[in-house]
C-alpha cells in the first residue's frame, strides 16, 4: 500500500508497485526510508563512487552489515579473549598448538578489536551516517511541505467512509479543518478537499534512535581510548594514594596521560566477609564490606565510607571497586642475632577458590645470621583459614576458624638484587638451600597457630605468627563518556519506542455536491501500515464531522456489494499513473464520489487486518 | 553468623510440590487441547475450512462487520460506528484470506475441551505462580538466582503473558497446545537436570538491577517465545496457502491441512509475530541498557564483551536485522520470518547455551 520511497525519480526507475502509483502523491514520502534502487551504475568513476555510496547506504546493505555483526560477534563469546582472560588464552595456545597460528591471523583472540569487527561497524556506522543525513534533509523538507492534496479516488484508500449531508461543501470541510486541527493534525486546504497529516514524530524517533546509536558508538570509543584502570591491594590498615607507582597493575587507552591521575586516596580500614555455613551453597560468601577512610585532592578532608561489591566509591572521576579479598599473616622475623628483621602482615595468594588457602611466600632481604653475616632468608608454605588436621594442608572453610600458617624456610640469594622485578608471590629457589631439621635428613616445616614462633634450626632465627588481617584488592577505573552513552542508550530508547509506536497517517476528507443536490462527504485514511488504529481514528473523526455534518435522513439501502469493474481493472489504474498531473487532488473526482457511495468496499473485499501502528512491512514497497 | 536471610526450608518444600502440582495440571491441560484438536479436525466445519480458503482466496469475501469503539477491528472488513460505515482495504499483493476457524474448527464438543484446557491451565498458572512466590519467599529475593529458578519464572511468564493477550481478545487461543506442550517441556528439564535447592545469593547479585534487569530479560523472552512460535506457524501456514493457491502443484497433505486450516491466516500470524517481537524490542533494548547499568556499578565497566553480553547484543541485532527485512524490499515475508527464528534461537542460546557451555563472568548463577 503506501511507500516508503522518497525519492520520486528513484520511485520510477525502480518501478514502483501499481498500487503506489495509483496513490501517487498521496502516500509518497510517508517515510523517508532509503529508496531501493539496485539499477547499474553508469559509467565513470563518479558512477561508480554514486553507485557504491548508495549501495552502501541502502537498507539491504545496512541488513547486510548487521548480519554480519552478529555473526562476527559470535566467535569472540567462543574463544577466550586476551583483552577478557589472558591466562586463559595462554591455557587455550598450549592445548591447540595447531589452530593457534591459524586463529591468530584472524585475530580470534581480539575478536573486538580486530580489523575485520571493526571493518564491520565502521562501515554499519558509515553506513548510519550516510542513512541520517539524507533522511533528516527530507523530514525537514517535509515539515515545511504541506500534507499533499487528496488522491483523484478516495475509495481506493486503506480505510474509506463516505455520507449524504445537507450541509453545505465549505461547510463540510471548514468543520473538518477545523476538527483534525484541534487533534494536532497538520491540515491543509486545497480546492474541494482537506488534506491532514499526522505523526510526524515516528520519523523523529526514528532518526532520534539512529543518531543516539553514533553517539553510543563514539562514547564508547572515547572510553577505550582515555580509560584508565588499575588494581591495587590493600591490607588492613594500609592506604593507597592515586599515582602511577602505586599500582600492582594497570591498563590505560592509548590517549591517555598519566599526568592526568586525579590526587586521591584511601585508607582500608577494615575488611568483613561472611559466609554461607550450611547449605548447598556452603561457603559461598554472602557479604563483603571494606571500610575505608578517603581524601580527594592532596589535602582533602577525610571521609569515611563502605565499599561493597555493587557499591563502588566514587571520587573525583574515578571509581574504585572492590574486586577481591584475602588474608595477611602477620608476622615477626628475627634474624641470628635476635633483631627484628622483618614485621608486618604479609598477603598470601589465594589458590582454592571457594575456601581462601592461600599460598604464601615471606622474602626477608635484610638478614644476618647467628655469626653477623649478611644473608637473605626466605619462608614458604601455606596459610589456612581453618585448618582441620584429618583433611591435609588445604583449609576447609573461608572463614578464619582455625587459621593455621605452614611454613618451610630457605636460606641464600633471594635474587632481587640484580633489580629484575619479582612476583612477591613466587620465590626464586635456584640460589636459595632450604633448612634440614636437625636430624639432616628431613625438611624442615612447621605449622604454627597464631601466636606460635618457629624456631629455624641452629638458632637461626624465629618467626613468630602475629594474627592475621584481611586485605582486599581494589580496581581503581577511570572511563570518560560513560555518561554519553547512557545518554545515548536512553535517547535510542526514547527514539526507538517513538518510532515503532507512533504511527504516521494521513486523513483526507472530500465534500462536494452530489447528483441529488445534497453534499458527499467522503474521508479516507493512509498510515504507513495497515492498521487497527487507523479505520478507528477515521471513524472517530467521522463521528465528530457528523455533528456539523449530520447524513441526510433519507437511509442508504442496505446493499451487498457488487464488484465495480472499474476497481479491480488493472490498466485503468495504470493509465492515471502515467498521467502524473493526475495524481494530485483534482476536481474531476465530482462524478467519482457518488458512485463510489453504499458500500464501496466491494472494490477489493476484506483485509487481512489490524495490525500495529507501524508495521514498516506494509509501508515498504514491493 | 551471616547477615543474608535464611533459607526456609519449609517454604522451599512447599514451592517444590506446588511446581509438580501446577505439571500434572499443565498436563490434564495438554490433554484437553489434544482432544480439542482431534475432535476438531472431525467437524464438518473443520473439514471444509480448506474449501473455503480456497474460494476465499479467488472472490472478494463478503464484508466483516465489527464494531468499533470498545475494541479494535480484529479481523480484516468494516469497522462500524453508528453510522459510518468504515471500509478497509488491504494492501495490494496480499492473499484475501479468512483466518482458519480455531483448534476446535467449529466443533461444539472441541470447542468444549478447549474451553476446559484454558480453565485447567489456568489452574495450573496458579499453582504454578504460588510455587514461584513460595521459592521467592523461601529465599527472600527475586526467583531467578540460578537457571532453575529462571526456567521456573520464564514458563510462568509466557503463559501470564499467553493470557494477556486471552483477555485483550486477541486471537490466541490456537497457541495453547503448543504453549502448554513448551511449558511441561521447560518444567520438566527444570525440575529434573537444572534443579538447584534455594538458597541465597553471592554479593556480586545483590543489586536492585538484578530485579529490574532479569524480569525485563524474562518478559521479554516469554513474548518473545509467543511471537517465535507464532512466526514457525507463520512459515508452515504461508506454505500451506500457497499450495493452496497453485492448485496443480503439490498440495498438503492430509494431517498438514487438518492442522493448519484452522489456524490463521499466513498474514495474520504475520502481523501478530511482528507486533509482539516490534513490541519487545524496546523492552529487550532496556534489558541492555539496564544491564550494562548493574555490570558498571558491579564490575566498573558497562561492557566487557562477555559471553552472555555478547550473546545479548547478537539477540539485540538479530532482532534489528529482523525489523530491518521487513523495511526492506525482497525481505519481508518468509526471510524475514526466518530471521525472526535465528533472532529467538539467539535468545534461547543465550540462556541455555552460554549458561551451560561458556563460562563467564555471569556463568556464577549456578546451573
Ligand atoms: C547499528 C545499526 C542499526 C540498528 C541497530 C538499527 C536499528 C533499527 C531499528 C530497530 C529500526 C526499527 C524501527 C522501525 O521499524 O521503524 C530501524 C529502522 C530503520 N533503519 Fe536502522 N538500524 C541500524 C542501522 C541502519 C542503517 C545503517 C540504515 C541505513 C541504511 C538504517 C536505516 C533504517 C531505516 C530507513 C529505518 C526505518 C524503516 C522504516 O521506515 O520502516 N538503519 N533501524
Amino acid at each position: 500500500m503506501s511507500t516508503t520511497d522518497t525519492d520520486t525519480a528513484a520511485d520510477k526507475a525502480a518501478g514502483a508497485s501499481a498500487e503506489e502509483r495509483e496513490l501517487g502523491a498521496a502516500g509518497s514520502q510517508l517515510s523517508t526510508a532509503p529508496s531501493e534502487e539496485i539499477s547499474l551504475p553508469s559509467l565513470g568513476v563518479l558512477g561508480w563512487a554514486r553507485w557504491f555510496w548508495r549501495q552502501l547506504t541502502s537498507m539491504r546493505v545496512a541488513l547486510l552489515l548487521l548480519f554480519l555483526l552478529s555473526l562476527g560477534a559470535i566467535p569472540g563469546s567462543l574463544i577466550p579473549q586476551t583483552s577478557i582472560d589472558a591466562l586463559k588464552v595462554q591455557t587455550f595456545k598450549d592445548k591447540h598448538p595447531t589452530l593457534t597460528p591459524i586463529y591468530e591471523k584472524l585475530q580470534l583472540f581480539n575478536v573486538y578489536s580486530s580489523v575485520w569487527f571493526s571493518a564491520i561497524y565502521i562501515l554499519l556506522f558509515i553506513s548510519l551516517i550516510g542513512c541520517i543525513v539524507p533522511r533528516t534533509w527530507q523530514f525537514i523538507g517535509q515539515l515545511r511541505g504541506r500534507p499533499p492534496g487528496a488522491p483523484r479516488r478516495l475509495t481506493r484508500l486503506p480505510a474509506y467512509t463516505t455520507w449524504r449531508t445537507e450541509a453545505e461543501p465549505e461547510q463540510v470541510l471548514r468543520a473538518a479543518q477545523r476538527i483534525m486541527k484541534g487533534r494536532r493534525f497538520r491540515t491543509e486546504s486545497s480546492g474541494d478537499a482537506v488534506a491532514a497529516e499526522k505523526g510526524y514524530l515516528r520519523e523523529v524517533g526514528n532518526l532520534l534512535f539512529h543518531v543516539a546509536l553514533i553517539v553510543l558508538l563514539v562514547s564508547f570509543a572515547a572510553g577505550q581510548l582515555w580509560k584508565f584502570e588499575g588494581s591495587k591491594l590493600v591490607v588492613e590498615g594500609d592506604g593507597f594514594s592515586n599515582s602511577l607507582v602505586q599500582y600492582d597493575d594497570r591498563k590505560s587507552g592509548q590517549l591517555f596521560n598519566s599526568d592526568d591521575l586525579a590526587p586521591f586516596g584511601f585508607q582500608l580500614d577494615r575488611f568483613t566477609a561472611t559466609y554461607e555455613r550450611s547449605g548447598p551453597q556452603m561457603r559461598t560468601p554472602r557479604t563483603f564490606n571494606a571500610d575505608v577512610t578517603y581524601w580527594d585532592g592532596a589535602d582533602g578532608a577525610e571521609r569515611k565510607t563502605r565499599i561493597k561489591v555493587n557499591e563502588p566509591l566514587e571520587i573525583a572521576g574515578y571509581k574504585v571497586y572492590l574486586l577481591n579479598h584475602g588474608y595477611a599473616p602477620v608476622v615477626t622475623v628475627r634474624d641470628g642475632k635476635g633483631e627484628i628483621a622483618y614485621k608486618g602482615p604479609v598477603a598470601g595468594l589465594p589458590i582454592d577458590g571457594a575456601n581462601l588457602t592461600e599460598s604464601m611466600v615471606i622474602k626477608v632481604p635484610d638478614y644476618r645470621n647467628k655469626a653477623g653475616k649478611k644473608d637473605q632468608i626466605a619462608f614458604q608454605g601455606q596459610f589456612l583459614p581453618t585448618w582441620v588436621r584429618s583433611q591435609g594442608m588445604f583449609s576447609v572453610f573461608p572463614a578464619l576458624d582455625n587459621p593455621t600458617l605452614v611454613l618451610t624456610a630457605y636460606h641464600g640469594s633471594l635474587g632481587i638484587d640484580g633489580g629484575t622485578p619479582q612476583s612477591v608471590y613466587q620465590l626464586d629457589k635456584s640460589r636459595m638451600k632450604q633448612f634440614m631439621e636437625s636430624d639432616g635428613t628431613s625438611k624442615y616445616a612447621r605449622a604454627l597457630a597464631v601466636g606460635d614462633t618457629m624456631k629455624l634450626p641452629n638458632g637461626a632465627g624465629s618467626l613468630k605468627f602475629e594474627g592475621v588481617k584481611e586485605w582486599a584488592s581494589f580496581q581503581i577505573s577511570h572511563k570518560p563518556g560513560t555518561e554519553g552513552a547512557l545518554i545515548g542508550a536512553v535517547a535510542a530508547l526514547v527514539g526507538l519506542a517513538a518510532s515503532l509506536f507512533i504511527q504516521r497517517r494521513r486523513v483526507w476528507v472530500r465534500a462536494v455536491t452530489g447528483k441529488d443536490g445534497t453534499t458527499v462527504v467522503e474521508m479516507a485514511g493512509l498510515g504507513r501500515s495497515e492498521s487497527a488504529k487507523l479505520p478507528e481514528e477515521l471513524a472517530d473523526l467521522a463521528v465528530r464531522l457528523q455533528a456539523d455534518a449530520p447524513p441526510a435522513t433519507e437511509p442508504e439501502p442496505e446493499r451487498q456489494p457488487e464488484p465495480e469493474p472499474e476497481a479491480q481493472s488493472a490498466p485503468e489504474s495504470e493509465n492515471e499513473s502515467e498521467n502524473e498531473s493526475e495524481k494530485e487532488s483534482a476536481p474531476e473526482s465530482e462524478n467519482e464520489s457518488p458512485e463510489s457511495d453504499g458500500e464501496p468496499a466491494s472494490d477489493s473485499g476484506p483485509v487481512a487486518g489490524g495490525t500495529d501502528p507501524a508495521d514498516p512491512s506494509e509501508g515498504a514497497h514491493a | 553468623m551471616n547477615l543474608a536471610a535464611e533459607v526456609n526450608e519449609t517454604l522451599a518444600n512447599y514451592s517444590n510440590v506446588l511446581i509438580y502440582s501446577a505439571m500434572a495440571v499443565y498436563t490434564l491441560a495438554f490433554l484437553a487441547h489434544i482432544a480439542e484438536w482431534v475432535f476438531g479436525s472431525r467437524s464438518a466445519v473443520g473439514r471444509t475450512a480448506a474449501a473455503i480458503t480456497v474460494e476465499a482466496a479467488d472472490r472478494p469475501r463478503a464484508q466483516v462487520t465489527v464494531q468499533t469503539g470498545g475494541n479494535t477491528a480484529e479481523k480484516g472488513g468494516t469497522a462500524v460506528l453508528e453510522r459510518p460505515k468504515v471500509v478497509t482495504r488491504s494492501a495490494a499483493g496480499s492473499r484475501d484470506v479468512p483466518d482458519g476457524p480455531g483448534a476446535a474448527g467449529g466443533s461444539e464438543q472441541g470447542d468444549v475441551y478447549g474451553r476446559i484446557a484454558v480453565g485447567l491451565t489456568v489452574l495450573a498458572f496458579l499453582f504454578h505462580a504460588a510455587g514461584v512466590l513460595a521459592r521467592a519467599l523461601s529465599v527472600q529475593r527475586a526467583p531467578w538466582g540460578n537457571m532453575y529458578e529462571f526456567s521456573t519464572t520464564f514458563a510462568m511468564v509466557a503463559v501470564a503473558t499467553y493470557f494477556t493477550l486471552l483477555a485483550l481478545k486477541k486471537n490466541v487461543r490456537w497457541i495453547g497446545l503448543p504453549l502448554v506442550t513448551t511449558v511441561l517441556l521447560d518444567l520438566g528439564l527444570a525440575v529434573s537436570v537444572l534443579y538447584t535447592d534455594s538458597d541465597q545469593l553471592v554479593p556480586a547479585l545483590h543489586s536492585y538491577w538484578l530485579w529490574i534487569h532479569v524480569s525485563c530479560a524474562i518478559i521479554s523472552g516469554a513474548a518473545l517465545y509467543i511471537g517465535a512460535v507464532s512466526t514457525l506457524l507463520y512459515l508452515f501456514r504461508d506454505r500451506y496457502e500457497a499450495q493452496l493457491e497453485d492448485p496443480e502443484g503439490k498440495q498438503p497433505g492430509r494431517f498438514a491441512s487438518s492442522v493448519l486450516e484452522r489456524v490463521p491466516s499466513a498474514a495474520s500470524l504475520d502481523k501478530f509475530a511482528y507486533r509482539i517481537n516490534a513490541t519487545i524490542f524496546p523492552l529487550w533494548t532496556f534489558t541492555i541498557i539496564a544491564g550494562a547499568i548493574w555490570a558498571e556499578a558491579a564490575w566498573g565497566r558497562y561492557w566487557g564483551w562477555d559471553p552472555k553480553e555478547v550473546w545479548t547484543f547478537i539477540t539485540w541485532v538479530a532482532y534489528a536485522c529482523y525489523l530491518h527485512a521487513r523495511a526492506t524490499a525482497g525481505w519481508k515475508g518468509r526471510k524475514a520470518a526466518y530471521l525472526a527464528l535465528i533472532a529467538f534461537g539467539c535468545y534461547l542460546f543465550n540462556y541455555y547455551g552460554v549458561n551451560i557451555f561458556v563460562t563467564g563472568k555471569h556463568s556464577y548463577a549456578g546451573v
